[in-house]
Order: C-alpha cells, then sequence, then structure tokens
C-alpha cells in the first residue's frame, strides 16, 4: 500500500511522516501528479497561510488535480481550509470540495485557538474506536462552522467543525499527528480505509 | 473547553538538556530525546525545545536533533534558540517542529514577527521573553537574560501582538530558578490585556504554584523545567489535582 503526502511550500509535512512511520507506514513525499493519483491514501497535512499556500497549489496545478482523487484522502489543518469554498484569511478562493466558509474566530476572544479540546459528535469510520470527550490538539485562527459535512465537532468560542467528510474527502481541524493517542487512532483509521 | 496546557521545557546546550538556576550554574539533566519521549508518554501537553546558548553563539539551532525528537513523540512541540530568519524557521519546521519560538531576533528586528506571521500563519511564532522586575518596571533581556534592552514588558508584548505574534511565552528572571512560585501579577496583566494565548514560566516549585497561575492569573498554559527533570513533580499527579481544583486539563 502507497501512502503519499501532498508536498507543497506549507509546514508540518514532517511531523505528519513521522506519526505514519509510528504506525509502521513509510509515506512518499511528493508533488509528482503521477504519484499522487496512483496512491492508495493521500494526505494533505498543513501549517501556513491560506493564499500564499493556495498560490503555490495554482502554480503546481495541484489545485486541479485535488479535487479530482478518488482515494480515501485526508486533509489537516490549514489543509482542511483549503479544501473548503473560500476562506477569509487573505480572501481566498480555495478548493471547493466542501461548499464551506472559513472564518475567522471573533477579535474580542483569544485568537489563535491553541492547545487540546475535546471532540463531540463524532461518526463515521475515520473516529472509531474514539471515545466521545476525547481531547485532540487544535492550532488555528478560522474555522469551518458546523454542517453537513461535520463528522466531528468542538467547541471555542462557539461550536465548529473538528472533521469534515464527503464522500472519499476526510478533513480534521485538528493535528491528529499531534493529537496523543487519541490521534493515533484517527490516522489508524484513515490508514485501514 | 480549551484544556491549560503543562509544558515541559527542554533547554538544550551541546545537544544536551540542561537547566541553571538564574540561568547561570548550567547542569546536565539528561538526554533530550529521551526526555521528550518519557513527557510525551506521562501527559504533557507540549514540549518546548529551547537552545539556551544558540542566540549567545550565533548557532542555528540543532535541526537534526528536532528531527530526532519529533520522530519519537505524538505531542505539540515548539522549537526556539537561534531563530532570525524566515529561512531558519522554515528548517525547524520541515525538520518536525510544529511552532517555533523567537526572543533576541524578534527584539533586534521586530519585523521578523511580521515576516513569519505572514509567510506561516500566527499560530506558527511564539514569542518568548525574558524579563526582570527593576525599579518598578518589567525590563526586557536578550540573549539568553545577558543582555537588558530599553523595552518595557507590557509595551513590547502589545506590539508583538500587533505584528502578528500567535502566543507570548513570558519568562520572569526574578522567579526562574527560585522554585517559589510564578509572577503571577504580570501573567495576570498579560492574560487580561492580550487576546492571544500566555504561557507561564519560571518559578514553578509545586503543585500548588501551577494551581495559583492557572486560577489568579488565568494563563493558558504553565511551562517549567527542572521540577519534571529531577522527578519533583509528576505531571500526571499534577494534573488529577488540576482536576480536582475545577481546572479544566487532559487526563
Amino acid at each position: 500500500m502507497k501512502t503519499a503526502i501532498i508536498k507543497y511550500n506549507a509546514g508540518n509535512i514532517q511531523s505528519v511522516a513521522f506519526a505514519l512511520e509510528r504506525l509502521g507506514v513509510k509515506p512518499v513525499i511528493t508533488d509528482d501528479p503521477e504519484i499522487i493519483s496512483k496512491a492508495d491514501k493521500v494526505i494533505f497535512p498543513g501549517v501556513g497561510q491560506a493564499s500564499t499556500t493556495m498560490n503555490y497549489l495554482r502554480q503546481t496545478k495541484l489545485n486541479e488535480l485535488i479535487p479530482t482523487l478518488t482515494q480515501p484522502f485526508l486533509g489537516i489543518c490549514l489543509g482542511m481550509q483549503l479544501m473548503c469554498n473560500y476562506s477569509m484569511e487573505g480572501n481566498t478562493p480555495c478548493l471547493g470540495i466542501f461548499d464551506e466558509l472559513i472564518q475567522r474566530f471573533p477579535a474580542a476572544n483569544k485568537v489563535p485557538h491553541i492547545g487540546w479540546n475535546k471532540l463531540n459528535n463524532c461518526k463515521g469510520p475515520l473516529f472509531k474506536d474514539v471515545t466521545e470527550d476525547s481531547y485532540v490538539y487544535f492550532v488555528h485562527s478560522y474555522f469551518a462552522d458546523q454542517s453537513q459535512y461535520s463528522i466531528a465537532e468542538s467547541n471555542y468560542i462557539k461550536p465548529f467543525s473538528a472533521a469534515l467528510q464527503k464522500n472519499n474527502f476526510f478533513a480534521t481541524q485538528f493535528h491528529p499527528e499531534r493529537s496523543g493517542k487519541t490521534g493515533e487512532i484517527i490516522l489508524k483509521n484513515f490508514i485501514e480505509l | 473547553m480549551l484544556a491549560k496546557r503543562i509544558i515541559p521545557c527542554l533547554d538544550i546546550n551541546n545537544g544536551q538538556t540542561v537547566k541553571g538556576i538564574e540561568f547561570e550554574n548550567l547542569k546536565n539533566v539528561g538526554d533530550p530525546v529521551e526526555l521528550g519521549k518519557f513527557y510525551s508518554d506521562n501527559g504533557a501537553d507540549e514540549l518546548v525545545f529551547l537552545d539556551i546558548t544558540a542566540s549567545h553563539e550565533k548557532r542555528k539551532t540543532l535541526a537534526d536533533l528536532v528531527k530526532k525528537i519529533a520522530r519519537k513523540i505524538n505531542i505539540p512541540f515548539t522549537v526556539g534558540g537561534g531563530i532570525s530568519s524566515l529561512e531558519d524557521a522554515d528548517m525547524i519546521l520541515s525538520a518536525g517542529a510544529d511552532k517555533i519560538s523567537v526572543n533576541s531576533a524578534a527584539i533586534n528586528n521586530p519585523e521578523l514577527i511580521q515576516q513569519i506571521a505572514e509567510k506561516f500563519g500566527s499560530q506558527f511564532i511564539v514569542l518568548a521573553i525574558d524579563a526582570k522586575f527593576e525599579n518598578e518596571k518589567w525590563i526586557v533581556y536578550k540573549n539568553g537574560g545577558r543582555i537588558k534592552t530599553g523595552l518595557e514588558l507590557f509595551t513590547w508584548t502589545k506590539q508583538a501582538e500587533s505584528l502578528g505574534c500567535g502566543e507570548i511565552l513570558f519568562t520572569s528572571m526574578n522567579h526562574d530558578g527560585t522554585k517559589n512560585g510564578f509572577a503571577l501579577e504580570p501573567l495576570k496583566w498579560l492574560t487580561e490585556n492580550l487576546n492571544i494565548p500566555v504561557i507561564a514560566s519560571g518559578g514553578a516549585g509545586s503543585i500548588q504554584d501551577f494551581e495559583e497561575v492557572f486560577k489568579y492569573a488565568n494563563v493558558e498554559a504553565a511551562l517549567a523545567a527542572s521540577v519534571f527533570h529531577y522527578k519533583e513533580i509528576e505531571i500526571s499527579k499534577l494534573k488529577q489535582r488540576l482536576d480536582k481544583k475545577n481546572i479544566p486539563v487532559r487526563i
């Protein structure tokens, strides 16, 4: 089985690769459309800024490839946000896989939302064996509202989507690769899809 | 509800973890890779890895060591020490760190905060500040507490926030190494006047000190080194106690 991690100008790629290695999976880190298309699983990680990273995805045409992929696909953090329609961060049109708007947490509160928060209303195969109220690690200033795509929620200032799914496309706002044992279960679930 | 974070700090000198009293008399307390793994398995919420000699010796943080630690642990991980450019930040992130912290370089060039925030996002940048209470003011020091600057803590943190800094890690040099508790008053000011998370550092000696800094100063996280490195406080016991006192923690 081949797992590809999409290589682009965003950070955190190495820690996702290490997390997979701890599960016994040796991922390929690549921006080659052919390798990505043929992989059994694709992971789209991300720490970074929306408009800068979208520009890069457009330059490399990865923006055209990603929505056409049919294998299990997992976006993480910024990766999840870029899979939505539009991000208020830098007023950026994104990939449009999820018909969702990425908004900033209100400035009256502490932003970014950094730290461990609880998961609620977890559903679907990504959250198999994950108990309600498990803690996972978040680092973000922007979020997606609860919606038809939500497969897990969390609450900071207000309830928001902690994870999304549409067909083969999965996405988490939190960082499973940095979420201790719970994160390991979630990554393992994805690998075993 | 967002949990309060407990963060062991791994001060690094020549590839080894160290902890000194008031930044001097450094003493080895172990291997950073082993310590990192130990803490991630025993309830730490995050690790901070500071190459405390880096600024002084103008040397880059050891990316290889960062990589070794990141390979082993499954909790978030901040790296600082001698990061003075976008390229440095990129290198550390590529090695597997989740956030970087800047200190002296941001004092010398405040625009660095803005540059890093614009390129990577605010959540990627932690501003570490060492300050000492002198003549009724909190004065900022740089280069590992060796050089006094003209900056005042509250002005500097406000400026850093407006430049796009994502988090403040404040160490009181008066309290660091004393084990008499955190610097509650300036920390309370910071949490009340900033809209970014604040990490308390310097002075942790007992479980009560942690309880107090979360209750009184309402910080988002508390950082300590020697009490954890010498096993004077076990993180699991600390968290159980905080939980009993209704302070939200990840157990």
